[in-house]
């Protein structure tokens, strides 16, 4: 697509101003899901790595992470859904046209294997450890980046629109939150993989964002207003903030934790930014008339 | 149109898709302005203006239809020497009665025929009656032979006078009065010409925005006069119709809920002037008269044996005596007055809201709360069960609940839902619905109700020989019930008319005689039942049978689907055109024949002409289309019957802005006042600088108890609103959905703002008019409350029906909502004193 | 599924997988007949026990429902068109010496509704199968089956299906599927009085419509062409004006139409994901 002017043209109408695509009606119990989701994927990788290159300290703090992570992502679902015996509706049906369904599914499989790596480790076992832990790695890199489908296949234009670029965001601050857990719990001496995971992870998201946030002309818009553009710059400070001290604050445990809480934290800001530019792009007509009109026109 | 009669608009719509032009009329844009060809917007009352400039168009023009109206209209009649018209007499006509505010028409009679007027003082007691209401349809007393001038050259026929009278009604005086450009004024009169004559016809429809003015039997005249110049009348596509309004309205004027009639539309006899039998009688059939109404003999002899059974007799004039008598006005409003003055103690309210529904809350409201006892039948608790506790009078103390003497008994009714019975709707058709599902509770019919309390009362005055009570005694009051509900169709029955003898059924209203040997409760709807059959019931599909689709329903009188029929063939009998062909004379079969039933004999040919001093139905000629009118003519000027003139005239409403542009005389001089303390009008003021006008919604209806108690409505329009003009907006810095407060001498109430283009400005006489909007559906219960817009309303009627001015008034609009309490009637009087200093 | 499966002309019945379904039912809105009366938004209401959308003066012309909603499953839109968009001065009036010329000014009104989409996201993307297509190629919602969980909401191009807010639940027009099976008009089309709302065999509408449109100045039909983003609507209108002017999107595309890119998109992220993990751990510098 290429880069539109951010002004809209004047002669622009609509019914009253009012909405002509209907907002998600998801709370921030979503957004929150995204970013646990993310950082469970991340941090079954944190853990599959430390597992595989003998970092014990990366590979519990993973494990446990992922699986805390994947109960609160699962309360957030359920409180979402409003009644928790409505759940078990979608595993009634495995639908690819349905990224939520396709998401359930990997949600669940990867719940079985992060539940058994966790528990291994809690119950030192090291075999079924690994074979959960690898399980649920296999699963992370779907995990992280099935909830950038699950937006963007709405009608919600500014998620549709990111389509191409919201699974590297995704799996870019999956990755650096899932580094962030690394640099908080691990040893110094475990951290550096964590730290190149900061990076790469940052660097993913960083060019996600910014391609969401530029090029696609009007849509891109909402990401940069309001609170939408403040979580989403405040992202990319904390991103900054926390990949600077992956890397300047090796030796020092503190400023390794205050890194890694800053990248969770940033990935958490990253997530409500995404989130609600789509919704403040279906609130306003605009962002479905304008595009949609320059489509016909073109 | 398509506001209120959304179902019937469809007809309108398909019209429209088969290249009809639409023109609308009105004040403001309506739903139906939004599908019609052409809007033209005019100030609320100017319409006989508008409607008159027309006439002079047409006249002036020669456009009009001139065989037509040689033939089957009274243009050629001469009138009396002694007839002074609104030009020499600026704005009365001759024999006006300044004291009393009435006419003594003896001088509008046709040359001749002065006599024929009114007797002394009888033009007082006929506006007081609203005799004009009664001649719906039996005609003012007329004779056969009146002096004409087919020339129409002769300066005293009626065309000459017509085309005088109608002479300053120009395009640039219909611009100055009504508002509307020359040019679009012009372009409809070239429409509605063109598309009128031999080939094509143009129909006319009006309802309420029409009728609810001090001139609105004349508004409604102007347009007959039109539609009779053109030939549209009794001719297919043509006519003018009145879209009724609640569903069987027209069903209470036939068998009327008005004081001064009785079935048929036959006068309730008044006290003085109808002492005995004969005398009422013939005040009906006039006996040298011609047309149909020469047998109204039988259909009073058949009602009165309907009523009263074998205790009607010869001997006893049929129980004539038992007949309740006319004194004087018993109008609803009058009444209302009359019970604020203590002299009527109980009240029935049956299917009405008046607290809500009817001019001048406020006098509504106090006039109920000064009762002994009133019974209201709904189906919802109204504002007219519960003004004592909820009318806005309780917040101004005017009203205080504990103190309030009206002892209310509220009984619920059964929905149209939940009993059988027949609709009449606006074209005279009746049409029969079973019952679908049984009341709830104790809702109970009308016809229960009636039925059951008549039986109680009969019994509790079983052994009464008062004179008084008589007349209930001796009631044939026995019909066929089903449990304890009484049967419609037994009912239907009887109206339908039967032999006393053998109790069969007649045929129709020929068949009914003056000897006591028929009953029958309805002449007009005589028929319903032939040959046993609840014509009423029948549904043939209109794709099953011709476009006339004369089997679905049945219409009165005679299932005649468009009256005066006759018309609709040229004098000789032929169709005036292929195209619009509907009766003829088949003059090979000797009869009328046609698409519908003939409004006329069957066998009589177009060349009859009556014999030297015939009356009756002998009397009407071969070509006298219009049969029930005394001359079998289409009336373009009223030699009698009507209270406030022989033709129409412009007059300004009770309240407007401005003088009259056109007379001297303002308003109609005999419109119906009250002039009490609490039913002040508001003088020509700049207090009071603005038009409103008042109507409906499609959303709900009327007084809102059948709609604000339904979530589904009341969410489509939830709140009282007032719809003003973006400039009016500016003057008086009202804001989109802001509130804004309505004043008038009567009342303040409030409504939220709806800043609309569909409302603008007219130029009026050289100054800018604004005119405002409201619908007048809210009351204070409900699901959904507000101010009622017929508070601001005063009591203000047309003589000729007693209908209130509601379609218009006076008013100042302000930002803000109203004062509450006491200090709303301070605030009120403010207004009233600044407009009486004004003056 | 077939290769139209997600975009493109299809006979969704079929594709749906009905052997031999009836012909296709939709409805063809006339707006340039539409009264505005709203018969049809009561209509179905009470056929299907729709609850009341809240008591709201919207100043919206006369449109107080203000859009579908999961309580509104057929809303009537009000526009009021002036000819100039600023009022005339009270000079402009005065100086012309007479009355304002004949009003150039338009009213239009349109029942709108769910457009049972030849592609309907809400459909597509429903994780539970509570929204299904029906052998009359709609869309309906099995209010026992759906669990709340939202997702067709923001997927549906035209902004139709919506949350009811006590139970959760997504709630649209079923086209009268309880009707229709019974040979019997929706309940909407029944009460419309103008014809504005015309139901039936699809193919048979768009016949009709062509020609309509035809007819009447400056109306344009939307929503009738198979080839459109959604693949054609089953509730297709003709309009007076731009689409976007009644609320409705001007080129709506079903948004699954891009769910294979998107997958694709994913799979790639998630690759580059487990890259960039292996090249942390196995890139050395312990
Ligand atoms: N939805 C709905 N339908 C109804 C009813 C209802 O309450 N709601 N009520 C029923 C009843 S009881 C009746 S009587 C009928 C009434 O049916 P209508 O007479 O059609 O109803 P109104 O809306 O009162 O008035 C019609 C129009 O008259 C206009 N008007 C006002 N003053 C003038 C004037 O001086 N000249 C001209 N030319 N126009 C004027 C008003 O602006 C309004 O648009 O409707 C029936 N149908
Ligand atoms: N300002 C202003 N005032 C007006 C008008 C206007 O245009 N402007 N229009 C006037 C006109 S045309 C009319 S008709 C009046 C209407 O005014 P009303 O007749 O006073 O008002 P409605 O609300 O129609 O009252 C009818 C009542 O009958 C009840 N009802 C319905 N069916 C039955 C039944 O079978 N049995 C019984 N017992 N009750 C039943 C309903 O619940 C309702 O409360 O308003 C008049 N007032
Ligand atoms: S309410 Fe009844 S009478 Fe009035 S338009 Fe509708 S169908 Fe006709
Ligand atoms: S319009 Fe929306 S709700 Fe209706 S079928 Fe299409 S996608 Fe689904
Ligand atoms: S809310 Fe119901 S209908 Fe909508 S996608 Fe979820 S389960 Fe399906
Ligand atoms: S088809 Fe049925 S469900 Fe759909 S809008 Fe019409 S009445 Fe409502
Ligand atoms: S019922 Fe028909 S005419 Fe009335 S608002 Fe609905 S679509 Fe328009
Ligand atoms: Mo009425």
């Amino acid at each position: 697509m290429k880069d539109r002017a951010m002004v809209p043209p004047a002669e622009f109408r609509s019914y009253y101003g009012r909405p002509i695509v209907r907002p998600a009606v998801w709370h921030h119990d979503i957004a929150a899901y995204l970013f646990t989701g993310g950082l469970a994927a991340g941090s079954a990788l944190l853990a599959a790595g430390g597992d595989a290159t003998n970092r014990p300290g990366l590979r519990r703090a993973g494990r446990l992470t992922a699986l805390g992570a994947l109960g609160a992502s699962t309360y957030f679902l359920i409180n979402d859904l409003g009644r928790p015996e409505r759940f078990h509706h979608m595993l009634r049906v495995a639908k690819l046209t349905s990224p939520m369904s396709v998401g359930t599914w990997i949600l669940s499989a990867f719940g079985g294997a992060a539940g058994v790596a966790a528990g291994a480790e809690v119950l030192r076992l090291p075999r079924i450890g690994a074979t959960g832990g690898y399980a649920a790695a296999a699963l992370a890199p779907a995990l992280a980046t099935y909830t950038a489908v699950l937006l963007a296949d709405t009608a919600t234009p500014s998620w549709h629109a990111a389509y191409p670029e919201l699974p590297f965001v995704f799996a870019g601050s999956a990755l650096a939150s899932g580094a962030g857990v690394g640099l908080i719990a691990a040893p110094p001496s475990e951290t550096v993989p964590a730290r190149t995971m900061a990076v790469l992870g940052a660097a993913m998201e960083l060019y996600g964002a910014h391609r969401v946030e530029t090029t696609k002309g009007i849509l891109s818009e909402p990401y940069a207003q309001g609170r939408p553009g403040r979580l989403l710059r405040a992202g990319r400070t904390l991103t900054a903030l926390g990949v600077a001290g992956a890397l300047l604050g090796r030796r020092s445990r503190v400023v390794s934790a205050l890194s890694g809480a800053s990248l969770l934290a940033a990935s958490l800001a990253t997530r409500f930014g995404i989130f609600d530019g789509g919704i403040a792009s279906a609130k306003d007509p605009k962002y479905t008339v304008i595009p949609q009109r320059e489509r016909l026109n073109r | 149109m398509a506001e209120a009669h959304p179902v019937g608009f469809q007809y309108v719509v398909e019209a429209k898709n088969r290249g009809a032009k639409i023109i609308h009329v009105d004040p403001r844009f309506t739903r139906t302005s939004a599908l019609a060809d052409e809007f033209v917007p005019v100030r609320a009352g100017a319409d006989i203006a508008f409607l008159g400039g027309v006439v002079n168009y047409i006249l002036s023009n020669e456009k009009d239809f001139r065989e037509y109206v040689v033939a089957y209209t009274n243009a050629s009649m001469i009138v009396s020497e002694e007839f002074q018209d609104t030009e020499e007499l600026d704005g009365l006509f001759s024999g006006f009665d300044p004291e009393l505010n009435v006419y003594d028409q003896s001088s509008w009679q046709y040359a001749g025929q002065q006599h024929m007027g009114q007797e002394e003082g009888e033009a007082h007691a006929d506006r007081e009656t609203a005799s004009g209401l009664e001649q719906e349809s039996h005609g003012p007393p007329i004779p056969a032979d009146v002096p004409r001038d087919p020339t129409l050259q002769d300066p005293r026929c009626v065309y000459q006078i017509l085309k005088r009278h109608y002479a300053r009604y120009t395009p640039e005086v219909v611009e100055r009065v009504c508002g509307v450009p020359e040019k679009q004024f012009l372009a409809v009169c070239e429409a509605w010409t063109a598309n009128s004559g031999r080939e094509r016809t143009t129909a006319l429809v009006y309802s309420v925005g029409w009728t609810q003015h001090s001139v609105g039997v004349q508004y409604i005249r102007t347009g007959a006069i039109i539609q009779l110049l053109l030939g549209n009348m009794g001719r297919p596509g043509g006519g003018v119709m009145a879209l009724r309004g609640h569903a069987s309205i027209q069903g209470s004027t036939d068998i009327p809920t008005l004081f001064n009639l009785l079935p048929g539309y036959l006068p309730m006899p008044h006290h003085r002037q109808h002492e005995t039998f004969q005398k009422w009688v013939d005040e009906i059939r006039h006996p040298e008269q011609k047309g149909f109404w020469a047998n109204a003999e039988s259909y009073a002899v058949s009602l009165l044996k309907a009523y009263w059974g074998d205790a009607a007799t010869a001997e006893n004039d049929w129980g004539f005596g038992w007949l309740p008598r006319l004194t004087g006005d018993h109008g609803t409003y009058q009444q209302v007055l009359d019970m604020i003055d203590g002299k009527i103690r109980g009240y029935f309210l049956l299917g009405q809201n008046p607290a809500v529904g009817s001019a001048h809350g406020k006098a509504q409201r106090l006039g109920m709360a000064n009762l002994d006892w009133l019974v209201v039948r709904d189906l919802f608790m109204i504002e007219s069960a519960t003004f004592w506790k909820d009318g806005p009078e309780i917040a101004t103390g005017e009203i205080v609940p504990s103190e309030c003497r009206t002892e209310v008994f509220f009984l619920p009714a059964a929905s149209h839902a939940e009993k059988e019975g027949t609709f009449t709707q606006t074209q005279r058709m009746l049409q029969w619905r079973e019952k679908a599902l049984d009341p709830p509770g104790d809702c109970r019919s009308e016809l229960w109700f009636f039925y059951h309390l008549g039986r109680r009362i009969r019994e509790k005055l079983a052994s009464s020989t008062r004179d008084r009570d008589q007349g209930l005694l001796k009631l044939n009051w026995d019909y066929e019930v089903h449990g304890d509900e009484p049967s419609g169709e037994d009912v239907l029955r009887e109206i339908n008319g039967y032999r006393v003898a053998d109790r069969s059924v007649v045929s129709g209203f020929t068949d009914l005689k003056a000897d006591g040997s028929t009953a029958c409760g309805c002449w007009i709807y005589s028929g319903v039942f032939k040959d046993g059959v609840n014509q009423a019931a029948r549904r043939k599909p209109g794709r099953e049978q011709d476009w006339v689709a004369r089997e679905w329903g049945w219409a009165w009188p005679a299932d005649r689907r468009t009256l005066y029929n006759r018309a609709s063939a040229d004098p000789e009998g032929r169709p005036w055109s292929e195209r619009k062909k509907y009766v003829w004379w088949d003059p090979d079969a000797g009869e009328w024949t046609g698409y519908d039933v003939p409004d006329f004999e069957k066998t009589k040919p177009p060349s009859y002409r009556p014999p030297e001093g015939a009356a009756g139905v002998e009397a009407i000629a071969g070509d006298d289309a219009f049969i029930m009118q005394g001359d079998g003519k289409g009336w373009l000027y009223a030699p009698s019957g009507l209270i406030d003139g022989p033709l129409p005239t412009h007059y300004e409403p009770d309240e407007s802005p401005v003088a009259n542009p056109l007379y001297g005389q303002r308003a109609n001089p005999t419109r119906k006042r009250y002039e009490r303390s609490e039913n002040p009008s508001n003088p020509i003021s700049e207090v009071f600088p603005y038009v409103f006008t008042t109507s409906r919604l499609t959303e709900h209806h009327t007084a809102g108890g059948m709609s604000r108690q339904l979530a589904y409505l009341s969410e489509l329009q939830p709140e009282m609103f007032v719809e003003v003009s973006p400039r009016l907006a500016a003057e008086r810095g009202l804001e989109h959905l802001g509130w804004a407060h309505i004043v008038t001498t009567r009342a303040a109430i409030e409504a939220r703002v709806m800043i609309t283009d569909r409302l603008r400005p007219l130029r009026i006489d050289g100054r800018v008019v604004h005119q405002i909007w409201l619908p007048y559906h809210w009351g204070s219960s409900g699901l959904v409350t507000g101010d009622s817009a017929n508070d601001l309303i005063g009591i203000v009627l047309d003589p000729n029906v007693l209908i209130q001015e509601s379609k218009v008034g006076t008013c100042d609009i302000r930002p803000g909502r109203r004062p509450t309490g006491p200090a709303l009637i301070d605030y009120v009087n403010d207004y009233r004193r600044r407009a009486d200093g004004d003056q | 599924m077939g290769t139209n499966s997600l975009y493109g002309p299809l006979d969704p019945a079929a594709d749906a997988g009905y052997t031999e379904p009836p012909p296709r039912m939709g409805f063809f809105t006339d707006t340039s007949v539409c009264i505005g009366c709203k018969a049809c938004e009561v209509a179905c209401k009470e056929w299907n026990a729709v609850p009341d959308d809240g008591f709201n003066l919207l100043g919206h012309s006369y449109d107080n429902t203000g859009g579908l909603s999961a309580d509104s499953w057929r809303h009537v839109a009000f526009i009021e068109q002036p000819a100039a968009p600023a009022p005339p001065a009270v000079d402009a009036l005065a100086v012309a010496g007479g009355a304002p010329a004949a009003p150039d000014f338009r009213w239009l009104m349109m029942s709108n509704v769910c457009k049972h989409c030849t592609h309907a996201g809400c459909l597509d993307v429903c994780p539970t199968g509570a929204l299904f297509r029906t052998e009359f190629g709609t869309v309906v919602v099995q209010e026992d089956v759906c669990n709340g969980c939202g997702y067709c909401i923001p997927a549906c191009p035209y902004g139709v299906i919506d949350q009811r807010k006590d139970d959760g639940r997504a709630w649209k027009c079923t086209l009268c599927y309880d009707r229709i099976g019974d040979g019997l008009t929706p309940a909407c089309a029944q009460a419309c009085p103008t014809q504005s709302i015309q139901y039936g065999e699809l193919d048979e509408l768009r016949e009709r419509a062509r020609e309509r449109v035809t007819k009447v100045e400056g109306a344009r039909l939307y929503g009738h062409d198979p080839d459109d983003g959604v693949g054609g609507d089953g509730a297709f209108f003709l309009l007076l004006d731009e689409p976007e002017v009644y609320g409705l999107p001007p080129d709506p595309i079903v948004t699954t139409r891009d769910l294979p890119a998107m997958w694709k998109r994913a799979g790639l992220a998630g690759l580059a994901m487990a890259a960039a993990v292996a090249v942390s751990f196995l890139g050395g510098n312990r």
